[in-house]
């Protein structure tokens, strides 16, 4: 029985983590530049729902229908007028600036937000259980959450296959300068590609909240499992990132049961395993084009 | 001559520093000297060989725990430490080059850190020997005089800085150094005309391991405490990437600069707690946008042929007239 709910919490942690993954995974894939401040946005976004249910008194799911669309033009303003300017100078400066970035948001939510733990409410979804079998009871929000992500992925997907901007996307990640003669502007793109992954970021930001509780130097371990998520995945695959996800939540269950202090470096420790076996993770999408 | 007569100067300064110096002057020099270690140790590896990390405080950590091993369970003079330091980071960096040179770019920076990660993680777990998350003291110190300790802490800090300084600028004008900066250009392109990509990044990446180890053990010798998460802290990391981008990524003279503007910086800031982070973080980003050869980049613009510490080997004047 122990086993089984292992198991079963390690595949709904995975959910979670797919989440996490999959913000970051659409800026991998489309500008081949890795965003290291995708962690803080997360906390930025959780604290920005916080804000909004102390102040206009939204619940945190409600909050979405401002959070989604306000981290949309923070994206696509981050990446119109900062990060376009060095596109041609390599991956370096996008990785130098993204740092910056964390400091910048990682030290204005502290002095903003002080210090202090902060917890998103939500009533009854928080504590809601689903009993599956005598001694196995699995939380409503981690099913809530793994349900989103597949909502998440699915309309991504279809966004990908069925419309002319996600062929566009997929156009300019795959040569840019082929897409640009096509009539495209890389650049436009590049930035909904950010406003996207934000709106991803302001969704999993409110369910990590709820979750659990935040604060304001939170942001870098998220960036740690995001970042496994993908590296386990592979790079710019949609499926990846939930095969990522799920191995890592498994992983860390797996250590965590076995030793407590082993939950965080078990999935450490299994993403550097992918990387020896597979440095391009298991379903990469995309080729790495340096 | 002008670079002569500065280098002279420069030197005397530092090496008489301890006769005529204020024991806060004499801190504060040490601290320029282990951050200039520091950022001279990563710049050589993302300036030259596009090996940005963001994890080379697993080297620090592992420094400061070589200090720990060797001084208080073998009993070795905690200043003899610092060369072992070195080496057990040369120990721990090449496994994990084999792990990390499978990856490039932004996937190399982020698994760095992955790594350090491990380590920080595997210290804060070993409580009946490491002292887990709360640590251990280097108590070998105390058999030192205070004015002592501080002298040879000093001289050592001089010594490590000079060392790594001196090894850079070697490496760079070595044959290596030669296939770093065309490996940097281009990798396909280093490695068709017979460079040996990897065993050269493997040389600097080891380097720069073991300038970072010594300098951890070095920073724990004035620290005197050594906790897991201060030792492994993400903030070594991002210290000296704001170092190396404030003076200069990819010169010798930009991590000196760097390291003299970012701790006045910090002092003028120190007092406002989060603001001087924040700062930086806005200072770094603005650079690399406005300004992203730093500002020994700016200076060199304007007196081109200038530097303390040429490493760029230029085309013979008749050959550049065919251009």
């Amino acid at each position: 029985m122990i086993l089984i709910s292992t198991l079963v919490n390690g595949v709904l942690l995975g959910g979670f983590y797919a989440l996490l993954g999959l913000g970051l995974s659409l800026t991998f894939g489309i500008m081949r530049t890795v965003n290291l401040a995708h962690g803080d946005l997360v906390v930025l976004a959780s604290f920005l729902a916080l804000a909004i249910a102390d102040y206009i008194g939204l619940s945190p799911i409600a909050s979405s229908l401002l959070l989604v669309p306000f981290m949309f033009a923070l994206g696509y303003a981050l990446q119109s007028v900062v990060l376009n300017r060095r596109l041609k100078d390599g991956m370096m400066p996008a990785v130098i600036i993204t740092f910056g970035l964390a400091f910048v948001i990682q030290n204005g939510l502290l002095i903003t937000f002080s210090a202090d733990r902060a917890v998103l409410r939500q009533g009854a979804i928080e504590t809601a259980g689903i009993t599956l079998m005598p001694g196995l009871t699995i939380g409503l929000l981690p099913v809530v959450t793994f349900a989103v992500v597949l909502l998440l992925l699915g309309g991504l997907h279809l966004l990908f296959t069925r419309t002319l901007i996600g062929r566009a996307f997929r156009a300019t990640s795959d040569d840019t300068q082929i897409a640009a003669l096509m009539g495209i502007d890389p650049k436009h793109i590049y930035a909904l590609a950010m406003g996207l992954a934000c709106s991803i970021i302001a969704v999993t930001g409110i369910l990590t909240g709820m979750r659990s509780n935040f604060s304001a130097f939170d942001g870098p371990i998220r960036l740690i499992f995001a970042f496994e998520v993908i590296i386990i995945g592979g790079m710019g695959s949609l499926y990846g990132v939930l095969a990522g996800g799920i191995i890592l939540g498994l992983a860390q269950t797996i250590g965590g049961a076995i030793n407590p202090t082993w939950f965080q470096l078990a999935g450490h420790v299994a993403t550097l395993a992918v990387l020896m076996v597979r440095p391009s993770g298991l379903f990469p999408a995309t080729i790495d084009r340096n | 001559m002008v670079r002569n007569l500065l280098l002279a100067a420069a030197g005397i300064t530092l090496l008489s520093l301890p006769l005529w110096g204020t024991a806060f002057m004499q801190r504060s020099v040490v601290e320029f000297l282990y951050f200039l270690t520091l950022a001279i140790a990563w710049n050589v590896m993302a300036g030259y060989a596009g090996l940005v990390s963001i994890g080379q405080q697993a080297f620090v950590g592992i420094g400061a725990y070589a200090l720990v091993v060797f001084s208080e369970d073998l009993g070795i003079n905690p200043f003899l430490t610092i060369p072992l330091a070195a080496l057990v980071a040369v120990a721990a960096a090449l496994p994990a080059s084999w792990v990390l040179f499978r990856l490039r770019g932004a996937y190399f920076a982020v698994a760095t850190w992955v790594v350090a990660e491990v380590f920080r993680l595997l210290v804060n777990a070993s409580i009946d020997w490491l002292g887990g998350g709360r640590g251990r003291a280097v108590r070998g110190l105390m058999q030192f005089d205070r004015h002592l300790r501080e002298d040879i802490t000093y001289y050592v800090a001089l010594g490590l800085a000079g060392l790594t300084l001196f090894g850079a600028i070697w490496l760079l004008r070595s044959g290596t150094g030669l296939g770093l900066m065309a490996l940097r250009d281009s990798e396909s392109g280093a490695e068709s005309v017979g460079v040996k990509t990897k065993r050269t990044k493997r040389t600097v990446y080891l380097f720069a391991a073991a300038a970072a180890g010594a300098a951890g053990a070095l920073i724990y010798i004035m620290q005197v405490n050594v906790r897991p998460d201060a030792a492994f802290s993400i903030n070594w990391a991002a210290y000296v990437i704001f170092i190396v981008v404030i003076g200069g990524i990819g010169t010798i003279e930009g991590p000196i600069i760097g390291t003299l503007i970012f701790l006045v910086l910090r002092e003028a800031l120190s007092d406002l707690e989060g603001w001087s982070m924040l700062i930086f973080g806005i200072v770094a980003i603005a650079m690399m946008l406005f300004a992203p050869r730093g500002v020994w980049g700016l200076i060199a613009d304007r007196w081109p042929g200038g530097g303390l510490f040429p490493i760029r080997r230029t085309m013979p004047e008749r050959l550049k007239a065919k251009e």
